[in-house]
């Protein structure tokens, strides 16, 4: 396999500049936006000085609330409020309908919306307002525009949820840099904070997601040895057992959206208040008119959710497997995640794996504080970097085959990125098609695993049945996206293929929320495209200009130098003078007349890597 | 370049390899080609470096494991253990599969079943050790015969491999 060869970069930007970038962690219940500024990486608070934004958006008639103030709406406005968003982000609507929370979903291009005054809007859309809040407050705050986010995901996350989620920051606004895992998010602000080394254990119970990773830590690289999870279950979950409790000791059903609501901020105060004291008081008013009281204690509470933290201990146990270690090999177990207050749940993990688990940093904010640390390392502020983050796929990915199985391509905890390949062929004499049905999910069946995409392989040159020989290539990247290409070998025949999200959104459909979110009613659609091109012109003129700065002397002669400096010229003209389209053109010819340029670059980089060692060493 | 993985790594074409080594060349080699390193470049160049880091990771996953090396190393004589038309098969071998399957088999009907399966395991694995050893003397000197004969244990690490994990799978279950 060839080897191909790219510039160093990091040493290209220039060295005046600090770039402006962000982490943002949108969780299930709080949201946050955190950055390095002086070396020190904070969370962000809004003008009334609270870090944490609520999960939570209001739609009314005519305007759209986020935040506390949603918060504090949602009790008198259950069915325009919407809490926990994240549930829904990347589901079906045959998933939202199952545990649609009291919304009324409606199903669109089938993408699942909820019904509100404000009109019919998707998770991805909700989501967006969170990001477009915390991008707002994080600009007001640097005083600038932001260059890129890194965003975090539970790490369980599949790949539609992951879609969901960048797709949200491009419609705010937000150029993403990474979609990080939210357990290695927290390994990096914890393991850059303490200077720990050795195997972690990260525990982050959120609001609606587990997820539990084992790393390494080692000198500044981060690997992630396997990570489990359940991407259905959380803090909310606590408070829907106590709701649950509350309304059977009170003699009322959960039907009434109003009282529903009502019961779960009061079973998640308590739950709260439980935290520091042995009893606490409950008190709901109730659909008759009547207040309820009553009190619940420890005890009880640990009764109602004891089932639930086994729960959690099943991924555990399974990760301690998948990443070859033992329990006594573990040197720390991090707690992540508001819910991990809950004295018991400290209690049961610490019980697990024979340790006290370390609670030094903010479980709230150490997620946000990682993403940041992040962000600031990719956007370009940091020249020699040592961070390096070894993630992996969390579940396995597949294709559908003959009789409804799922045959597995990448098999889960795979470091990223990977690339696989499988060949197929034609069952049919002459077929010119085949349908690709790419899965994610460890069962067997494809109905037990989660459909990502359908494929279209088409001209297909006929041939006799099982003569056809079809590559196709499973892609998964650093955010834990996969890409599947497929290609005809024998014929060399270039075959055309067709992705269809199953359940996200169309680019053609955010193309146009974009524009009918835009600011400024004034601007439109071409001078939005031409600024994107000149943005992305200087890019390309920057990293090509500092590759030559680097490498052109030593792996280029005066010929091939000529060629991409007038390419490069070419390219600085069309970005002052020409359209977007131009533009486009001429970047396009820059990136040709690189691309041997890039391939040994690349060599040279891998064998500058290695430079250190000799064969001796191992004698 | 055309390199295989050992050269990629910058080490001798060897089933006997040094872990630790292995890990900090793999590390080293990550740092300068993963895609976080290139989110400033161009589009190419992104492209290139997730194909190469893909290719360190694969490399570093056949070289880790002694049965991927295994099937590495006789891969590069040209050997495919697990192609239609190789059916050496051991009969003492096959024997020894039935009897483990058995074996398992009967754990679930035992009195503790978690104790049996603990043994079972050990077991299990002192073999799959044993088999890594015999591999080792073999591949020190490739010959025609150690060949022939390293092909024959990779089948059985295979079997036992996943004997190991299914046996792991009955624990999870019983857990």
């Amino acid at each position: 396999m060839a080897l191909l060869q790219i510039s160093e970069p990091g040493e290209a930007t220039a060295p005046h500049q600090h770039k402006l970038a962000a982490g943002i962690d949108l969780g299930t219940t709080n949201s946050l936006v955190a950055t390095v500024k002086s070396g020190e990486a904070l969370t962000l608070a809004n003008e009334d000085g609270q870090h944490l934004l609520p999960s939570v958006v209001q739609y009314q008639k005519d305007s759209i609330v986020v935040g506390s103030a949603a918060q504090l709406a949602a009790a008198s406005d259950p069915h325009n409020t919407i809490s926990s968003v994240k549930r829904f982000m990347g589901r079906g609507f045959a998933d939202v309908s199952a545990s649609s929370h009291g919304y009324e979903f409606i199903e669109s291009d089938s993408v699942p919306r909820i019904r509100t005054a404000g009109g019919d809007v998707s998770a991805v859309e909700v989501s967006s307002e969170i990001l477009a809040n915390l991008k707002q407050r994080a600009e007001k705050s640097l005083g600038g525009e932001l260059q890129g986010v890194v965003i975090t995901v539970p790490a369980y996350f599949d790949d539609a949820q992951r879609q969901a989620t960048k797709d949200a920051a491009r419609l705010a606004g937000l150029k993403v840099l990474r979609l990080l895992n939210e357990p290695t998010a927290a390994a990096v602000a914890y393991g850059l904070d303490s200077g720990s080394e050795g195997v972690h254990a990260i525990y982050d119970l959120g609001g609606g997601t587990f997820d539990i990773s084992i790393l390494r830590l080692n000198h500044g690289v981060f690997e992630v040895l396997a990570t489990a999870g359940d991407t259905a279950l959380g803090g909310d979950d606590m408070d829907r057992a106590i709701a649950n409790w509350m309304a059977a000791e009170a003699g009322v059903d959960l039907n009434d959206a109003y009282l529903s609501r009502r019961m779960m901020n009061e079973a998640r105060r308590a739950k709260e208040a439980l935290t520091d004291a042995n009893a606490v008081e409950l008190r709901v008013d109730l659909v008759d008119g009547t207040t309820w009281t009553s009190t619940i204690s420890t005890e009880k509470f640990n009764e109602l959710i004891d089932g639930l933290i086994k729960k959690t201990l099943l991924p555990c146990r399974r990760v301690m497997r998948d990443a070859g270690v033992t329990i006594e090999e573990v040197s720390g177990v991090v707690m992540v995640g508001g819910s991990t207050r809950v004295p018991r749940v400290r209690e049961k993990v610490a019980e697990f794996f024979g340790k006290q688990p370390l609670v030094d940093i903010d479980p709230d904010k150490v997620v946000a504080v990682g993403a940041a640390i992040q962000a600031d390392a990719l956007v370009g502020n940091k020249s020699d970097d040592e961070m390096l983050l070894l993630d992996v796929n969390p579940l396995s990915l597949g294709i559908e085959t003959m009789g409804g199985l799922v045959e597995k391509v990448i098999p889960r905890n795979t470091t990223i990125p990977v690339a696989r390949a499988q060949e197929f062929t034609t069952f049919k004499d002459g077929q010119t098609a085949m349908a690709v049905h790419v899965l994610q999910g460890e069962r067997e069946l494809v109905d037990d695993c989660r459909s990502l995409a359908r494929f279209e392989l088409r001209d297909i040159p006929p041939m006799v049945a099982g003569a056809a020989r079809i590559l196709v290539t499973f892609q998964v990247d650093a955010d834990g996206l996969l890409e599947v290409t497929a290609k005809e070998q024998t014929s060399g025949a270039e075959a055309s293929v067709q992705v269809k999200p199953s359940y996200g959104l169309e680019d053609t459909e955010i193309e146009r929320m974009l524009r009918d979110n835009f600011e400024n009613a004034k601007d439109d659609v071409e001078a939005r495209k031409l600024r994107e091109q000149q943005v992305e012109a200087d890019r390309v003129l920057e990293a090509i200009n500092a590759a030559l700065a680097l490498d052109g002397d030593a792996l280029l002669n005066d010929d091939e130098r000529a060629t991409i400096v007038s390419s490069l010229d070419g390219l600085k003209q069309a970005r002052e003078n020409e359209s977007a389209a131009k533009i486009k053109y001429a970047i396009d010819v820059a990136d040709k007349a690189t691309a041997d340029f890039a391939e040994k670059r690349m060599d040279a980089s891998i064998n500058k890597a290695l430079s250190g060692h000799t064969l001796n060493e191992f004698e | 370049m055309e390199r295989n993985y050992f050269e990629l790594f910058a080490i001798p074409v060897s089933f006997d390899i040094d872990l630790s080594s292995l890990s900090k060349r793999y590390q080293d080699l990550q740092r300068s080609a993963h895609p976080d390193k290139f989110t400033n470049a161009t589009d190419r160049e992104r492209r290139l470096s997730m194909q190469q880091a893909s290719m360190i990771n694969e490399a570093y996953q056949a070289l880790k494991d002694p049965l991927k090396r295994a099937q590495y190393l006789l891969s590069l004589n040209n050997i495919d253990v697990n192609s239609e038309s190789n059916t050496a098969m051991d009969t003492a071998f096959l024997m020894q599969q039935m009897e483990l399957r058995e074996a398992l088999d009967e754990i679930m009907d035992a009195s503790d079943p978690l104790a049996a399966l603990a043994v079972f395991t050990k077991d299990v694995e002192t073999r799959i050790s044993d088999l890594i050893s015999k591999c080792q003397v073999c591949f020190s000197e490739m010959t025609e015969e150690n060949i022939s004969k390293v092909e024959g244990l990779t089948l059985q690490l295979q079997f036992l491999y996943r004997l190991r994990e299914e046996a792991e799978d009955r624990e999870e279950a019983l857990l």
